[in-house]
Protein backbone atom coordinates (compact mmCIF):
# COMPACT_ATOMS: atom_id res chain seq x y z
CA UNK A 1 0.00 0.00 0.00
CA UNK A 2 1.13 3.21 -1.21
CA UNK A 3 1.06 6.41 1.07
CA UNK A 4 0.74 8.74 -1.44
CA UNK A 5 -1.45 8.60 -4.33
CA UNK A 6 0.16 10.48 -7.63
CA UNK A 7 -3.16 12.04 -8.91
CA UNK A 8 -1.98 13.77 -11.91
CA UNK A 9 -0.84 12.07 -15.41
CA UNK A 10 1.97 11.35 -17.01
CA UNK A 11 4.88 11.76 -14.30
CA UNK A 12 5.56 8.47 -14.39
CA UNK A 13 5.57 7.71 -17.83
CA UNK A 14 7.98 4.66 -19.33
CA UNK A 15 9.82 5.15 -22.45
CA UNK A 16 7.72 2.40 -24.03
CA UNK A 17 4.35 4.30 -23.56
CA UNK A 18 5.71 7.08 -25.02
CA UNK A 19 6.22 5.75 -28.37
CA UNK A 20 3.75 7.67 -30.66
CA UNK A 21 2.42 4.36 -32.70
CA UNK A 22 2.28 0.95 -30.72
CA UNK A 23 4.61 -1.60 -32.22
CA UNK A 24 4.03 -5.77 -31.40
CA UNK A 25 0.39 -7.98 -30.91
CA UNK A 26 -0.31 -5.82 -28.09
CA UNK A 27 -1.25 -2.03 -26.78
CA UNK A 28 -1.22 -0.67 -22.69
CA UNK A 29 -3.30 2.54 -23.37
CA UNK A 30 -1.42 5.45 -22.32
CA UNK A 31 -4.82 7.05 -20.58
CA UNK A 32 -6.72 4.18 -18.89
CA UNK A 33 -3.90 1.37 -18.79
CA UNK A 34 -6.55 -1.25 -20.42
CA UNK A 35 -4.32 -4.13 -22.81
CA UNK A 36 -5.85 -4.14 -26.18
CA UNK A 37 -4.94 -5.86 -29.01
CA UNK A 38 -2.54 -3.20 -31.33
CA UNK A 39 -4.86 -4.32 -34.37
CA UNK A 40 -8.21 -3.20 -32.52
CA UNK A 41 -6.72 0.11 -31.97
CA UNK A 42 -4.77 0.84 -35.40
CA UNK A 43 -8.32 -0.46 -36.86
CA UNK A 44 -10.41 2.40 -34.44
CA UNK A 45 -8.13 4.91 -36.22
CA UNK A 46 -5.04 4.91 -33.39
CA UNK A 47 -8.07 6.00 -30.59
CA UNK A 48 -8.43 4.00 -27.83
CA UNK A 49 -11.46 2.24 -27.92
CA UNK A 50 -11.76 1.73 -24.71
CA UNK A 51 -11.75 5.59 -23.53
CA UNK A 52 -11.17 7.51 -26.64
CA UNK A 53 -7.67 8.44 -25.86
CA UNK A 54 -6.62 9.69 -29.01
CA UNK A 55 -2.60 8.30 -29.18
CA UNK A 56 0.25 10.94 -30.41
CA UNK A 57 0.62 9.54 -34.50
CA UNK A 58 2.97 10.39 -37.01
CA UNK A 59 2.73 11.32 -40.82
CA UNK A 60 2.17 8.17 -41.84
CA UNK A 61 -1.02 7.27 -39.88
CA UNK A 62 -2.73 10.83 -41.12
CA UNK A 63 -1.93 9.81 -44.46
CA UNK A 64 -3.39 6.18 -44.25
CA UNK A 65 -6.55 7.78 -42.11
CA UNK A 66 -7.49 10.72 -44.31
CA UNK A 67 -6.34 9.82 -48.30
CA UNK A 68 -8.38 7.30 -50.11
CA UNK A 69 -6.42 4.38 -50.66
CA UNK A 70 -3.36 6.27 -52.44
CA UNK A 71 -1.19 9.62 -51.83
CA UNK A 72 1.83 11.50 -53.86
CA UNK A 73 4.06 12.65 -51.52
CA UNK A 74 5.81 16.02 -52.25
CA UNK A 75 8.88 17.94 -51.55
CA UNK A 76 10.44 14.54 -50.04
CA UNK A 77 13.84 15.40 -50.74
CA UNK A 78 14.21 18.41 -48.50
CA UNK A 79 16.91 18.43 -45.58
CA UNK A 80 17.96 20.63 -42.93
CA UNK A 81 21.18 22.53 -43.87
CA UNK A 82 23.33 23.96 -41.05
CA UNK A 83 23.54 27.37 -42.18
CA UNK A 84 24.54 28.47 -38.07
CA UNK A 85 27.01 25.86 -37.68
CA UNK A 86 24.94 25.57 -34.04
CA UNK A 87 26.58 23.02 -31.56
CA UNK A 88 25.20 22.02 -28.42
CA UNK A 89 25.61 18.58 -27.14
CA UNK A 90 26.30 17.71 -30.67
CA UNK A 91 26.61 19.57 -33.86
CA UNK A 92 23.52 20.25 -35.35
CA UNK A 93 24.14 18.23 -38.45
CA UNK A 94 25.22 14.96 -36.50
CA UNK A 95 21.89 15.67 -35.03
CA UNK A 96 20.32 15.91 -37.77
CA UNK A 97 21.60 12.76 -39.36
CA UNK A 98 21.07 10.54 -35.98
CA UNK A 99 16.87 11.59 -36.26
CA UNK A 100 16.54 10.69 -39.57
CA UNK A 101 18.19 7.19 -38.42
CA UNK A 102 15.97 6.66 -35.76
CA UNK A 103 12.74 7.55 -37.22
CA UNK A 104 13.52 7.31 -41.21
CA UNK A 105 12.45 10.92 -41.67
CA UNK A 106 13.83 13.33 -43.40
CA UNK A 107 12.27 16.32 -41.49
CA UNK A 108 9.22 17.38 -38.63
CA UNK A 109 7.07 17.64 -41.66
CA UNK A 110 5.74 15.41 -45.02
CA UNK A 111 3.63 17.07 -47.54
CA UNK A 112 1.11 14.19 -49.54
CA UNK A 113 -1.28 15.03 -52.17
CA UNK A 114 -4.34 12.66 -52.99
CA UNK A 115 -8.05 12.36 -52.92
CA UNK A 116 -9.79 12.69 -49.13
CA UNK A 117 -13.12 11.19 -49.56
CA UNK A 118 -13.12 12.08 -53.06
CA UNK A 119 -11.78 15.46 -52.85
CA UNK A 120 -8.58 16.85 -54.19
CA UNK A 121 -6.67 18.07 -51.35
CA UNK A 122 -2.37 18.27 -49.85
CA UNK A 123 -2.10 17.61 -46.57
CA UNK A 124 1.33 19.27 -44.78
CA UNK A 125 2.12 16.34 -41.46
CA UNK A 126 3.91 17.46 -38.95
CA UNK A 127 6.25 14.35 -36.89
CA UNK A 128 6.55 14.94 -33.17
CA UNK A 129 9.41 12.44 -33.03
CA UNK A 130 11.73 14.46 -34.98
CA UNK A 131 13.02 17.00 -32.81
CA UNK A 132 10.02 17.36 -31.14
CA UNK A 133 8.20 18.27 -34.32
CA UNK A 134 10.05 21.77 -34.19
CA UNK A 135 10.38 24.17 -37.46
CA UNK A 136 12.98 25.23 -39.18
CA UNK A 137 13.40 25.80 -42.63
CA UNK A 138 12.68 22.68 -44.27
CA UNK A 139 9.28 23.39 -42.61
CA UNK A 140 8.44 26.56 -44.04
CA UNK A 141 9.91 25.57 -47.58
CA UNK A 142 7.39 22.30 -47.68
CA UNK A 143 4.14 25.14 -46.50
CA UNK A 144 5.52 27.26 -49.32
CA UNK A 145 5.44 25.19 -51.56
CA UNK A 146 2.46 23.01 -50.63
CA UNK A 147 0.76 26.37 -51.03
CA UNK A 148 2.04 26.52 -54.78
CA UNK A 149 1.07 23.30 -55.55
CA UNK A 150 -2.69 24.22 -54.46
CA UNK A 151 -2.75 27.28 -56.19
CA UNK A 152 -1.53 25.92 -59.52
CA UNK A 153 -4.36 22.73 -58.79
CA UNK A 154 -7.02 25.40 -57.18
CA UNK A 155 -7.14 22.46 -54.00
CA UNK A 156 -7.55 23.07 -50.64
CA UNK A 157 -4.79 23.01 -47.99
CA UNK A 158 -4.38 21.03 -44.60
CA UNK A 159 -1.98 21.53 -41.86
CA UNK A 160 -1.42 19.04 -39.22
CA UNK A 161 0.58 20.70 -36.45
CA UNK A 162 2.12 18.57 -33.56
CA UNK A 163 5.38 20.84 -32.10
CA UNK A 164 7.43 21.96 -29.46
CA UNK A 165 7.87 25.12 -31.38
CA UNK A 166 10.68 26.85 -33.33
CA UNK A 167 14.19 24.81 -33.85
CA UNK A 168 16.50 26.30 -31.87
CA UNK A 169 19.03 25.27 -33.60
CA UNK A 170 18.80 27.72 -36.82
CA UNK A 171 18.15 30.21 -34.28
CA UNK A 172 16.55 33.73 -36.25
CA UNK A 173 16.28 31.39 -39.62
CA UNK A 174 14.15 29.63 -37.58
CA UNK A 175 11.77 32.72 -36.14
CA UNK A 176 11.41 33.91 -40.04
CA UNK A 177 9.29 30.54 -40.87
CA UNK A 178 6.51 32.12 -38.82
CA UNK A 179 6.88 34.92 -41.78
CA UNK A 180 7.56 32.87 -44.39
CA UNK A 181 5.14 30.20 -43.35
CA UNK A 182 2.34 33.30 -42.87
CA UNK A 183 3.04 34.98 -45.84
CA UNK A 184 2.22 31.92 -47.97
CA UNK A 185 -0.92 31.02 -46.44
CA UNK A 186 -1.97 35.01 -47.04
CA UNK A 187 -1.38 33.99 -50.73
CA UNK A 188 -3.84 31.10 -50.71
CA UNK A 189 -5.99 33.17 -49.19
CA UNK A 190 -5.82 36.06 -51.67
CA UNK A 191 -6.16 32.75 -54.17
CA UNK A 192 -9.70 31.88 -52.11
CA UNK A 193 -8.77 28.61 -51.31
CA UNK A 194 -9.46 27.06 -48.33
CA UNK A 195 -6.71 26.40 -45.34
CA UNK A 196 -7.98 23.73 -42.66
CA UNK A 197 -5.40 23.99 -39.47
CA UNK A 198 -5.74 20.65 -37.41
CA UNK A 199 -3.68 21.26 -34.35
CA UNK A 200 -3.13 18.22 -32.43
CA UNK A 201 -1.26 17.13 -28.95
CA UNK A 202 0.91 18.96 -28.43
CA UNK A 203 0.93 22.41 -30.74
CA UNK A 204 3.03 25.14 -28.94
CA UNK A 205 4.83 28.08 -29.81
CA UNK A 206 5.89 29.54 -32.84
CA UNK A 207 3.78 26.98 -34.70
CA UNK A 208 0.92 28.16 -33.06
CA UNK A 209 1.71 31.79 -33.06
CA UNK A 210 2.13 31.28 -37.11
CA UNK A 211 -0.05 28.81 -39.84
CA UNK A 212 -1.65 26.66 -36.54
CA UNK A 213 -3.76 29.90 -35.95
CA UNK A 214 -3.86 30.88 -39.45
CA UNK A 215 -6.28 28.42 -40.56
CA UNK A 216 -10.33 29.35 -42.39
CA UNK A 217 -10.99 26.51 -40.17
CA UNK A 218 -8.75 25.92 -36.37
CA UNK A 219 -9.61 22.25 -35.40
CA UNK A 220 -8.71 20.15 -33.01
CA UNK A 221 -8.75 16.40 -31.80
CA UNK A 222 -10.20 15.36 -28.48
CA UNK A 223 -7.92 16.06 -25.23
CA UNK A 224 -4.85 17.74 -27.87
CA UNK A 225 -2.82 20.07 -25.79
CA UNK A 226 -2.67 23.78 -27.58
CA UNK A 227 -0.83 26.67 -26.07
CA UNK A 228 1.92 29.43 -26.83
CA UNK A 229 3.96 29.74 -24.06
CA UNK A 230 4.29 25.98 -22.20
CA UNK A 231 2.99 25.20 -19.33
CA UNK A 232 6.07 25.12 -17.02
CA UNK A 233 7.47 28.93 -18.46
CA UNK A 234 3.95 29.70 -17.39
CA UNK A 235 3.75 28.49 -14.23
CA UNK A 236 7.54 30.39 -13.50
CA UNK A 237 6.12 33.11 -14.74
CA UNK A 238 3.19 33.73 -12.67
CA UNK A 239 4.75 31.31 -9.62
CA UNK A 240 0.79 30.29 -9.33
CA UNK A 241 -0.81 27.00 -10.48
CA UNK A 242 -2.71 26.51 -13.83
CA UNK A 243 -5.94 25.81 -13.70
CA UNK A 244 -7.31 22.76 -15.01
CA UNK A 245 -8.16 21.79 -18.31
CA UNK A 246 -5.60 24.63 -19.12
CA UNK A 247 -4.50 24.77 -22.91
CA UNK A 248 -6.89 21.84 -23.79
CA UNK A 249 -8.12 22.18 -27.16
CA UNK A 250 -11.94 21.77 -24.81
CA UNK A 251 -10.49 25.08 -23.60
CA UNK A 252 -9.17 26.90 -26.66
CA UNK A 253 -12.92 26.30 -27.72
CA UNK A 254 -14.13 27.76 -25.10
CA UNK A 255 -12.22 30.54 -25.01
CA UNK A 256 -12.93 31.45 -29.18
CA UNK A 257 -10.18 30.06 -31.08
CA UNK A 258 -11.02 26.56 -32.57
CA UNK A 259 -13.90 26.14 -34.87
CA UNK A 260 -14.67 22.50 -33.86
CA UNK A 261 -13.15 19.30 -32.18
CA UNK A 262 -13.40 16.44 -34.43
CA UNK A 263 -13.19 12.84 -33.25
CA UNK A 264 -10.05 11.36 -35.42
CA UNK A 265 -12.64 8.57 -37.07
CA UNK A 266 -15.33 11.89 -37.93
CA UNK A 267 -12.34 13.72 -39.53
CA UNK A 268 -12.10 12.23 -42.76
CA UNK A 269 -15.92 12.79 -43.81
CA UNK A 270 -16.32 16.01 -42.05
CA UNK A 271 -13.28 18.16 -43.80
CA UNK A 272 -14.75 16.47 -47.05
CA UNK A 273 -18.15 17.64 -46.05
CA UNK A 274 -16.80 21.19 -45.14
CA UNK A 275 -14.51 21.57 -48.92
CA UNK A 276 -17.67 19.98 -50.90
CA UNK A 277 -19.80 22.76 -49.89
CA UNK A 278 -17.44 25.60 -50.22
CA UNK A 279 -15.54 24.11 -53.74
CA UNK B 1 26.18 56.51 -15.67
CA UNK B 2 26.12 53.21 -15.04
CA UNK B 3 28.81 50.76 -16.30
CA UNK B 4 28.09 46.79 -17.38
CA UNK B 5 30.55 44.40 -16.53
CA UNK B 6 32.73 44.41 -19.17
CA UNK B 7 33.10 48.22 -19.57
CA UNK B 8 35.02 47.76 -15.90
CA UNK B 9 38.14 49.23 -17.26
CA UNK B 10 36.67 52.34 -18.50
CA UNK B 11 34.74 53.12 -15.53
CA UNK B 12 38.27 52.92 -13.37
CA UNK B 13 39.50 55.15 -15.88
CA UNK B 14 36.32 57.34 -15.30
CA UNK B 15 37.14 57.13 -11.42
CA UNK B 16 40.79 58.32 -12.14
CA UNK B 17 39.35 61.22 -13.71
CA UNK B 18 37.50 62.13 -11.42
CA UNK B 19 39.94 61.81 -8.29
CA UNK B 20 42.70 64.02 -10.18
CA UNK B 21 40.20 66.49 -11.60
CA UNK B 22 39.33 66.78 -7.04
CA UNK B 23 42.94 66.91 -6.53
CA UNK B 24 43.77 69.46 -9.10
CA UNK B 25 40.58 71.90 -7.57
CA UNK B 26 41.81 71.15 -3.79
CA UNK B 27 45.27 71.27 -4.22
CA UNK B 28 45.28 74.04 -6.70
CA UNK B 29 48.04 72.81 -8.81
CA UNK B 30 47.38 72.14 -12.82
CA UNK B 31 47.20 68.48 -13.63
CA UNK B 32 45.71 69.18 -16.89
CA UNK B 33 48.41 67.78 -18.77
CA UNK B 34 47.16 64.01 -17.17
CA UNK B 35 43.29 64.86 -17.21
CA UNK B 36 44.00 65.28 -21.00
CA UNK B 37 46.26 62.23 -21.08
CA UNK B 38 43.67 60.13 -19.26
CA UNK B 39 41.08 61.35 -21.51
CA UNK B 40 43.12 60.55 -24.53
CA UNK B 41 43.34 56.76 -22.81
CA UNK B 42 39.35 56.44 -22.48
CA UNK B 43 39.05 57.68 -25.80
CA UNK B 44 41.64 54.97 -27.32
CA UNK B 45 40.46 52.35 -24.62
CA UNK B 46 36.77 53.07 -25.70
CA UNK B 47 37.05 52.46 -29.07
CA UNK B 48 39.25 49.52 -28.76
CA UNK B 49 36.66 47.70 -26.57
CA UNK B 50 33.43 48.17 -28.27
CA UNK B 51 35.22 47.81 -31.88
CA UNK B 52 34.54 43.79 -31.36
CA UNK B 53 31.73 43.16 -28.80
CA UNK B 54 30.77 39.39 -28.45
CA UNK B 55 27.02 38.79 -29.01
CA UNK B 56 26.38 38.72 -25.45
CA UNK B 57 28.26 42.04 -24.53
CA UNK B 58 25.52 43.14 -26.97
CA UNK B 59 22.63 41.64 -25.26
CA UNK B 60 23.93 43.44 -22.02
CA UNK B 61 24.03 46.79 -24.22
CA UNK B 62 20.42 46.19 -25.82
CA UNK B 63 18.91 46.09 -22.13
CA UNK B 64 21.41 49.11 -20.51
CA UNK B 65 18.77 50.67 -18.46
CA UNK B 66 19.27 54.07 -19.38
CA UNK B 67 19.03 53.21 -23.31
CA UNK B 68 16.27 55.14 -24.95
CA UNK B 69 12.97 53.25 -25.44
CA UNK B 70 10.00 53.58 -27.77
CA UNK B 71 8.29 56.66 -26.58
CA UNK B 72 11.61 58.82 -26.46
CA UNK B 73 12.74 57.83 -30.05
CA UNK B 74 9.12 58.99 -30.92
CA UNK B 75 9.87 62.26 -28.89
CA UNK B 76 13.03 63.04 -30.62
CA UNK B 77 12.52 62.04 -34.36
CA UNK B 78 8.78 63.19 -34.65
CA UNK B 79 6.77 66.76 -34.19
CA UNK B 80 3.28 66.35 -33.26
CA UNK B 81 2.35 62.69 -32.11
CA UNK B 82 -0.55 61.94 -30.67
CA UNK B 83 -0.54 58.75 -28.54
CA UNK B 84 -3.44 56.37 -29.41
CA UNK B 85 -4.65 53.74 -27.05
CA UNK B 86 -6.55 50.36 -26.60
CA UNK B 87 -7.60 47.48 -28.95
CA UNK B 88 -11.25 48.19 -29.13
CA UNK B 89 -11.73 45.07 -27.19
CA UNK B 90 -10.45 44.07 -23.94
CA UNK B 91 -8.32 46.99 -22.70
CA UNK B 92 -5.15 49.32 -23.06
CA UNK B 93 -1.74 47.11 -23.46
CA UNK B 94 0.67 49.67 -21.81
CA UNK B 95 3.55 46.99 -22.96
CA UNK B 96 2.62 48.62 -26.31
CA UNK B 97 2.12 52.04 -27.38
CA UNK B 98 1.20 53.95 -30.82
CA UNK B 99 0.16 57.07 -32.32
CA UNK B 100 -0.14 59.60 -35.28
CA UNK B 101 3.23 62.02 -35.79
CA UNK B 102 5.09 63.71 -38.16
CA UNK B 103 8.78 63.19 -39.13
CA UNK B 104 10.17 66.18 -41.36
CA UNK B 105 6.71 67.08 -42.57
CA UNK B 106 5.49 63.21 -43.00
CA UNK B 107 2.79 61.91 -41.24
CA UNK B 108 3.50 58.16 -40.01
CA UNK B 109 1.98 55.25 -37.48
CA UNK B 110 4.51 54.76 -35.10
CA UNK B 111 3.66 51.17 -33.32
CA UNK B 112 6.61 49.93 -30.55
CA UNK B 113 7.16 47.99 -27.24
CA UNK B 114 7.50 50.46 -24.69
CA UNK B 115 9.30 49.76 -21.43
CA UNK B 116 9.96 51.47 -18.16
CA UNK B 117 12.69 53.74 -16.64
CA UNK B 118 12.18 52.84 -12.95
CA UNK B 119 10.83 50.04 -10.86
CA UNK B 120 7.74 51.51 -10.93
CA UNK B 121 7.43 52.20 -14.56
CA UNK B 122 9.12 48.36 -15.50
CA UNK B 123 5.96 47.12 -13.76
CA UNK B 124 3.50 49.43 -15.53
CA UNK B 125 4.68 48.22 -18.63
CA UNK B 126 4.90 44.83 -17.71
CA UNK B 127 8.94 44.81 -18.57
CA UNK B 128 7.50 45.35 -22.88
CA UNK B 129 6.08 42.38 -23.00
CA UNK B 130 2.65 42.43 -24.23
CA UNK B 131 -0.51 40.41 -24.32
CA UNK B 132 -2.89 39.87 -27.23
CA UNK B 133 -4.51 42.95 -26.85
CA UNK B 134 -1.26 44.85 -27.47
CA UNK B 135 -0.96 43.22 -30.43
CA UNK B 136 -4.57 44.00 -31.20
CA UNK B 137 -4.19 47.53 -30.79
CA UNK B 138 -0.66 47.38 -32.94
CA UNK B 139 -2.54 46.02 -36.24
CA UNK B 140 -5.95 48.18 -34.88
CA UNK B 141 -3.34 51.36 -35.56
CA UNK B 142 -1.82 49.60 -38.76
CA UNK B 143 -5.13 49.30 -40.10
CA UNK B 144 -5.98 53.09 -39.29
CA UNK B 145 -2.98 53.82 -40.95
CA UNK B 146 -3.59 52.03 -44.08
CA UNK B 147 -6.73 53.69 -44.31
CA UNK B 148 -5.07 56.88 -44.25
CA UNK B 149 -2.83 55.89 -46.80
CA UNK B 150 0.44 56.60 -44.04
CA UNK B 151 3.67 54.73 -44.07
CA UNK B 152 3.83 52.20 -40.93
CA UNK B 153 7.35 52.68 -38.52
CA UNK B 154 7.50 49.85 -36.27
CA UNK B 155 9.98 50.04 -32.80
CA UNK B 156 10.88 46.30 -31.33
CA UNK B 157 12.28 46.03 -27.81
CA UNK B 158 10.51 43.07 -26.06
CA UNK B 159 12.17 40.31 -24.14
CA UNK B 160 9.37 38.38 -25.22
CA UNK B 161 5.22 37.99 -25.93
CA UNK B 162 4.21 37.86 -22.09
CA UNK B 163 3.33 34.05 -20.88
CA UNK B 164 0.60 34.76 -18.94
CA UNK B 165 -2.61 32.67 -18.15
CA UNK B 166 -4.94 35.29 -19.37
CA UNK B 167 -2.81 35.97 -22.29
CA UNK B 168 -3.33 32.49 -23.53
CA UNK B 169 -6.83 32.44 -23.11
CA UNK B 170 -7.23 35.92 -25.19
CA UNK B 171 -5.09 33.84 -27.92
CA UNK B 172 -1.47 35.37 -27.57
CA UNK B 173 -0.51 32.81 -30.41
CA UNK B 174 -3.67 33.95 -32.55
CA UNK B 175 -3.02 37.70 -32.22
CA UNK B 176 0.92 37.66 -33.34
CA UNK B 177 -0.16 35.16 -36.19
CA UNK B 178 -2.72 37.84 -37.15
CA UNK B 179 -0.28 40.08 -36.93
CA UNK B 180 2.34 38.68 -39.07
CA UNK B 181 0.01 37.87 -41.99
CA UNK B 182 -1.79 40.74 -41.97
CA UNK B 183 1.22 42.99 -41.83
CA UNK B 184 2.11 41.56 -45.17
CA UNK B 185 -0.70 42.25 -46.54
CA UNK B 186 -0.70 46.12 -46.01
CA UNK B 187 -0.86 48.48 -48.58
CA UNK B 188 1.02 51.28 -47.29
CA UNK B 189 5.15 51.53 -46.26
CA UNK B 190 6.16 49.86 -43.27
CA UNK B 191 9.83 50.20 -41.31
CA UNK B 192 10.66 47.96 -38.71
CA UNK B 193 13.33 48.81 -36.44
CA UNK B 194 15.01 46.58 -33.61
CA UNK B 195 15.70 49.73 -31.17
CA UNK B 196 16.74 46.89 -28.41
CA UNK B 197 15.55 43.06 -27.91
CA UNK B 198 14.03 41.58 -30.38
CA UNK B 199 12.91 38.44 -29.09
CA UNK B 200 11.14 35.91 -30.65
CA UNK B 201 7.29 36.19 -31.51
CA UNK B 202 7.28 39.04 -29.49
CA UNK B 203 9.31 40.89 -31.46
CA UNK B 204 8.31 39.75 -35.28
CA UNK B 205 4.51 40.01 -33.99
CA UNK B 206 5.37 43.67 -35.00
CA UNK B 207 8.61 42.69 -37.33
CA UNK B 208 7.23 42.46 -41.18
CA UNK B 209 8.11 44.90 -42.76
CA UNK B 210 9.18 46.31 -46.51
CA UNK B 211 12.77 47.34 -44.62
CA UNK B 212 13.56 45.81 -41.09
CA UNK B 213 16.76 47.23 -39.69
CA UNK B 214 18.57 46.74 -36.34
CA UNK B 215 20.38 49.01 -34.38
CA UNK B 216 23.91 48.38 -33.80
CA UNK B 217 23.41 47.26 -30.25
CA UNK B 218 20.81 44.92 -30.55
CA UNK B 219 20.01 41.33 -30.50
CA UNK B 220 17.30 39.59 -32.56
CA UNK B 221 16.40 35.89 -32.14
CA UNK B 222 13.77 32.58 -31.87
CA UNK B 223 14.78 33.00 -27.82
CA UNK B 224 17.39 34.51 -25.42
CA UNK B 225 20.38 33.11 -24.51
CA UNK B 226 19.26 32.42 -21.15
CA UNK B 227 16.54 30.91 -21.99
CA UNK B 228 18.88 28.70 -24.96
CA UNK B 229 21.60 28.15 -22.33
CA UNK B 230 18.60 26.63 -19.84
CA UNK B 231 17.27 24.47 -22.52
CA UNK B 232 20.59 22.98 -23.86
CA UNK B 233 22.78 23.12 -21.17
CA UNK B 234 20.34 22.89 -18.29
CA UNK B 235 21.36 26.08 -16.68
CA UNK B 236 21.34 30.14 -17.45
CA UNK B 237 25.10 30.01 -16.92
CA UNK B 238 26.12 29.05 -20.50
CA UNK B 239 24.63 32.45 -21.94
CA UNK B 240 27.76 33.52 -23.55
CA UNK B 241 28.10 30.34 -25.49
CA UNK B 242 24.38 30.71 -26.15
CA UNK B 243 24.22 34.00 -27.07
CA UNK B 244 27.46 33.21 -29.46
CA UNK B 245 25.69 30.10 -31.29
CA UNK B 246 22.75 31.80 -31.90
CA UNK B 247 24.41 34.49 -34.09
CA UNK B 248 21.75 37.34 -32.93
CA UNK B 249 23.57 40.51 -33.30
CA UNK B 250 22.85 42.92 -35.95
CA UNK B 251 26.15 42.27 -37.74
CA UNK B 252 25.61 38.32 -37.68
CA UNK B 253 21.48 38.60 -38.94
CA UNK B 254 22.83 41.29 -42.06
CA UNK B 255 25.52 38.51 -42.73
CA UNK B 256 22.18 35.48 -42.88
CA UNK B 257 20.30 38.26 -45.61
CA UNK B 258 17.66 38.06 -42.73
CA UNK B 259 17.60 41.93 -41.87
CA UNK B 260 18.09 45.03 -44.49
CA UNK B 261 20.88 46.97 -42.55
CA UNK B 262 21.60 48.25 -39.57
CA UNK B 263 21.30 51.76 -37.85
CA UNK B 264 24.82 53.24 -36.33
CA UNK B 265 24.96 54.38 -32.76
CA UNK B 266 26.84 56.17 -30.52
CA UNK B 267 30.41 54.78 -29.39
CA UNK B 268 29.56 53.04 -26.15
CA UNK B 269 25.76 52.59 -27.30
CA UNK B 270 22.54 54.63 -27.79
CA UNK B 271 21.98 55.74 -24.16
CA UNK B 272 25.64 57.72 -23.89
CA UNK B 273 23.84 60.11 -26.48
CA UNK B 274 20.61 59.66 -27.09
CA UNK B 275 20.54 62.47 -29.64
CA UNK B 276 23.00 60.88 -32.20
CA UNK B 277 21.47 57.53 -31.58
CA UNK B 278 17.65 59.11 -32.76
CA UNK B 279 19.43 61.15 -35.56
CA UNK B 280 20.49 57.92 -37.11
CA UNK B 281 17.66 56.43 -36.66
CA UNK B 282 15.55 59.43 -38.06
CA UNK B 283 17.92 59.50 -40.78
CA UNK B 284 17.36 55.53 -42.15
CA UNK B 285 13.72 56.07 -41.63
CA UNK B 286 13.10 58.99 -43.61
CA UNK B 287 15.63 57.20 -46.25
CA UNK B 288 13.58 54.29 -46.45
CA UNK B 289 10.34 55.85 -46.85
CA UNK B 290 11.55 58.06 -49.60
CA UNK B 291 12.21 54.47 -51.46
CA UNK B 292 8.76 53.01 -49.97
CA UNK B 293 6.07 55.76 -50.69
CA UNK B 294 6.57 56.11 -54.52
CA UNK B 295 6.34 52.06 -55.44
CA UNK B 296 3.01 50.55 -56.16
CA UNK B 297 1.10 49.49 -53.23
CA UNK B 298 1.14 45.85 -54.72
CA UNK B 299 4.78 45.94 -55.92
CA UNK B 300 4.94 46.94 -52.59
CA UNK B 301 3.20 43.55 -50.83
CA UNK B 302 5.36 41.28 -53.51
CA UNK B 303 8.52 42.10 -52.76
CA UNK B 304 7.45 42.28 -48.58
CA UNK B 305 6.37 38.66 -48.90
CA UNK B 306 9.13 37.65 -51.64
CA UNK B 307 12.09 39.09 -49.31
CA UNK B 308 10.85 37.09 -46.49
CA UNK B 309 9.35 33.65 -48.40
CA UNK B 310 13.45 33.78 -48.94
CA UNK B 311 14.62 33.24 -46.07
CA UNK B 312 15.66 29.79 -44.64
CA UNK B 313 18.77 27.74 -45.52
CA UNK B 314 17.86 23.79 -46.65
CA UNK B 315 19.23 20.62 -48.55
CA UNK B 316 17.57 19.31 -51.72
CA UNK B 317 19.04 16.00 -52.65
Amino acid sequence: MTWFKRETQGIFTQTEEKKEVPEGLWFKCGSCKTTILTDDVHANSWVCPKCDYHLRIGSDEYFEILFDNKYTELDANLEAANPLEFVDSKPYSDRIKATQKSTGLKDSMRTATGKVDGVPMTICCMDFNFIGGSMGAVVGEKIARAVDHCIANRQALMIISKSGGARMMEAAFSLMQMAKSSAKLAQLGREKLPYISLMTDPTTGGVTASYAMLGDFNISEPGAMIGFAGPRVIKETIKRDLPKGFQTAEMVQETGFLDFIVHRKELKTKIAHILRMLM
Amino acid sequence: MQFLDFEKPIQDLYEELDRIREVSKKSKVDLSASISDIEKKIEESKKSLYKNLSGWQRVQLSRHPERPYTLEYIERISEGFVELFGDRNVKDDKAMVGGFGQIQGQTVMFVGHQKGNTTKQRQYRNFGMANPEGYRKALRLMKMAEKFNKPIVCLIDTPGAFPGIEGEERGQAEAIARNIQDMFLLTVPVVCVIIGEGASGGAIGIGVGDRVFMMENTWYSVISPESCSSILWRSWEHKERAAEALKLTAKDMLGNGLIDGIIKEPLGGAHVNPEEAAKNLQKKIVESLKELIPMDAEERIQERMAKFVKMGVFNEA
